[in-house]
């Protein structure tokens, strides 16, 4: 398959397969001639920063008792940052978090938060490999997306 | 526009337009500026709220509009919006992930001309110059004004003498209006002298330190200047004294027109409300009733309203009211209130207040001159009365609105019934006089607003009203008032809560032609309301905290009227769960940026 068939397959996996919502495809409409890899750069940035909110929850987390409300804020940071490049099964884990710490379930927090570091990992991954493809697929088809 | 942008956009507008982003998140910093970069605007971005208001205080006309995330590290976005409205006088959008209505209530009061939910779209972005463009033309009609605004004080100085308001004449109140109106404009700027000057929120204490200070020297005699001196608050200067002065004078004079039905009119800008809201967060209102009227209406003629109190004052100001009882005409105690009811409610309605109800439900001594061809031009007469006993009942006032009076006499809780307008006019455009004409047009306060929304559906739901007042004045006598009602009766004036609900109102009020969906907002469902004219609504404006004074009172009057929703409303209050209610925090006409 050639390399461009490939990145648009693998784009609309991830749609598909509910990894991404319609916010990548706004951050995909605003790349440009002045910033032709704006996606990559937004994607990059995204999971650099976000490191440092996942230490921070995972050292709040190894705190006894549970500080509910230091993770609830911590959560939100991470959900509304999750939301920028449209990590959809990302952004749902981090909701479902901050519902376990409004409820005070540190069990469910704890579940939660390894699915959602799963989710964040795996979404990577697959960023990755797309952004890879993409580029080897030639500039021109870093913007084209189906209608 | 004239007062368009930075000269070298000039027609490129709103290209150019010079935005602020601050936003702690590194990530939506760099997507924002993307975004804004593609609508032509110029963008600057901040990761810190501190770096942010250091670069606004630096120059402070470099930037047209603030976007910043309520959640900073730092600094509390929502101190960070106070501070931006207050000292630069910058129309500030908020930004979050979080749509809770708590939360976007919050900004609203905080004087956000809009919050906007992340992820945020394109086509909202594309759209906040509208704060920006309102807010202009705003303070154009400002410096307009002013030139009128200092003949009128010259003349209505005399006016405000106290005696002057003799009901019976009705051209001289009419006049009077103009007057009135003009200032009222210009005073609603607080500063007629300086267009971008930073706008005073006449919060309840510093009210109160007004009301004091002029007690002090004596209501006969007082001055700006002298008034000034005693209040000791460094930051304010002379001119917002005196403008907050002539409010309060016009509201004191309204008290005293109040005995003649005829000549009543209501012009009260409203431009301040004093938000006795405990926690302090308060403070909008105003300036957004304000807004709202100042576009839309100019289908307001005076209409005598006459409402109201009658003689509420005389209950009320009686012993307390040292200056202020002079004016009020003593008619019979009771009665009064009824009528006051009535007034009360209107206010609220934002596009659809239809003259229908309202009023009928007022004792019989009310006589609205609902149908009055000359009816409001927009200004609702504030009508505060207050209740002295419980038995009067006739805060039902409207059928569908408002009118809170709390059943529990004590003259605490004071009513402002801006409620004439809706009964007013069934037409409100087609009376039109020749001085409401020139009085709506010059009007930006809140009171045309009322009264364009004779003309439409009422929305019921907004109407809470349940005190609120509607004029600058009213504000300030209202305040007043509450002051003198406190000694009398030794129950503080206002307590705070359910009188969201006075803001509510005036939200309600969207000016039907500016406003294209006014109507709709009332009815819409809270939620959308607020998130969905939040939103998409060019109009909001970062009014909240400019020269509003709110007032609140202690508790709504439950209302055995039929309405729920208007019981809903009274009820409301931060106690309150929130989704019962549908007032229309941030009704779209509200927000006039």
């Amino acid at each position: 398959m050639d390399l461009k068939r490939q990145a648009a397959y693998m784009r609309k996996s991830l749609f598909d397969q509910g990894y991404l919502d319609e916010q990548f495809i706004q951050l995909e409409d605003l790349q440009d001639d002045v910033n032709p890899n704006f996606v990559e750069e937004v994607v990059t940035l995204f999971y650099k920063d976000s490191a440092r909110l996942i230490l921070n929850i995972e050292q709040a987390m190894e705190r006894s008792p549970l500080d509910f409300n230091k993770l609830d804020t911590y959560m939100h940071q991470f959900k509304g940052s999750s939301s920028s490049i449209g990590a959809r099964k990302v952004k749902s884990e981090a909701t479902q978090f901050r519902e376990f710490c409004k409820a005070g379930n540190a069990e469910g927090c704890m579940k939660t938060f390894q699915q959602l570091k799963r989710e964040y990992t795996t979404l990577k991954k697959k960023l990755e490999t797309y952004f890879q493809v993409v580029r080897q697929a030639g500039p021109a088809e870093t913007a084209c997306r189906p209608k | 526009m004239e007062n368009g942008f930075a000269s070298p956009r000039g027609d490129a507008f709103p290209a150019g337009l010079r935005v602020l982003v601050v936003d702690d998140d590194p990530t939506w910093l760099k997507i924002l500026e993307k975004m804004l970069k593609k609508c032509s605007y110029e963008v600057t971005t901040c990761g810190l709220a501190r770096d942010a208001l250091d670069m606004l205080r630096e120059r402070k006309d470099r930037f047209d509009i603030v976007i910043n995330d309520v959640n900073m590290p730092d600094m509390d976005g929502f101190k960070l919006l106070e501070h931006v409205g207050l000292e630069m006088d910058l129309p500030v959008i908020m930004m979050s992930v979080d749509g809770e209505t708590s939360r976007v209530m919050k900004g609203v009061q905080h004087g956000a001309c809009d919050y906007l939910l992340k992820p945020v779209r394109m086509k909202e972005l594309r759209n906040i110059w509208q704060h920006v463009f309102r807010k202009k033309i705003h303070e154009v009609r400002e410096i307009e004004n002013h030139d009128d605004v200092q003949l009128i004080r010259g003349g209505s100085e005399e006016f405000e003498d106290g005696q002057l308001l003799s009901g019976g004449d009705l051209t001289s109140p009419k006049k009077r209006k103009d007057t009135e109106n003009k200032e009222h404009e210009d005073q609603e700027f607080n500063d007629p002298s300086a267009v971008k000057k930073a706008r005073v929120v006449w919060s309840v204490d510093l009210h109160q330190k007004f009301v004091d200070a002029v007690d002090q020297i004596g209501f006969d005699k007082v001055g700006p200047k002298k008034i000034l001196d005693l209040m000791k608050v460094p930051w304010l200067t002379r001119e917002n004294v005196a403008s907050h002065l002539q409010k309060y004078r016009l509201y004191l004079s309204r008290l005293q027109k109040q005995n003649q039905p005829k000549s009543s009119f209501c012009g009260t800008k409203q431009s301040d409300f004093t938000s006795k809201d405990p926690t302090g967060s308060f403070g909008i209102q105003n300036s957004i009733i304000m807004r709202q009227n100042s576009a839309g209406n100019s289908s307001f003629g005076y209409c005598g309203n006459k409402i109201l109190v009658q003689d509420v004052g005389s209950e009320i100001y009686e012993s307390d009211l040292k200056g202020v009882i002079s004016f009020l005409p003593v008619t019979e105690p009771k009665k009064a209130l009824a009528a006051d009811a009535s007034i009360l409610q209107k206010s609220s309605n934002g596009s659809g207040i239809g003259p229908t109800h309202s009023f009928g439900s007022l004792g019989p001594d009310v006589k609205y001159n609902i149908q009055s061809p000359n009816c409001w031009n927009g200004e609702i007469p504030v009508m505060q009365f207050a209740q002295p006993k419980q038995e009067q009942d006739p805060y039902r006032v409207l059928e569908d609105s408002y009118a809170p009076l709390p059943p529990s006499g004590g003259p605490r809780d004071q009513i402002q019934a801006n409620g004439l307008q809706p009964a007013l006019s069934i037409n409100p455009r087609t009376s039109v006089t020749e001085n409401s004409k020139a009085i709506t047009t010059e009007i930006e306060p809140l009171c045309t607003e009322y009264g364009s929304n004779h003309a439409g559906d009422i929305s019921r739901k907004r109407q809470r009203i349940d005190s609120f007042s509607v004029g600058g004045d009213t504000d300030v006598a209202n305040a007043r008032a509450f002051g003198y009602m406190s000694t009398s009766n030794g129950s503080p004036p206002m307590k705070n809560h359910s009188f969201d609900q006075i803001y509510i109102n005036n939200w309600d009020s969207p000016q039907p032609n500016i406003i294209p969906e006014g109507g709709s907002i009332l009815i819409s469902p809270h939620e959308d309301l607020e998130i969905h004219s939040l939103q998409g609504y060019g109009y909001t404006e970062n009014v909240g905290f400019n020269n509003t004074e709110f007032l609140t009172f202690e508790h709504p009057v439950p209302i055995t009227e039929p309405s729920n929703h208007l019981i809903d409303g009274l009820r409301f209050n931060y106690d309150y769960p929130c989704d019962s209610m549908e007032y229309p925090l941030i009704d779209r006409s509200l927000f006039i940026a």
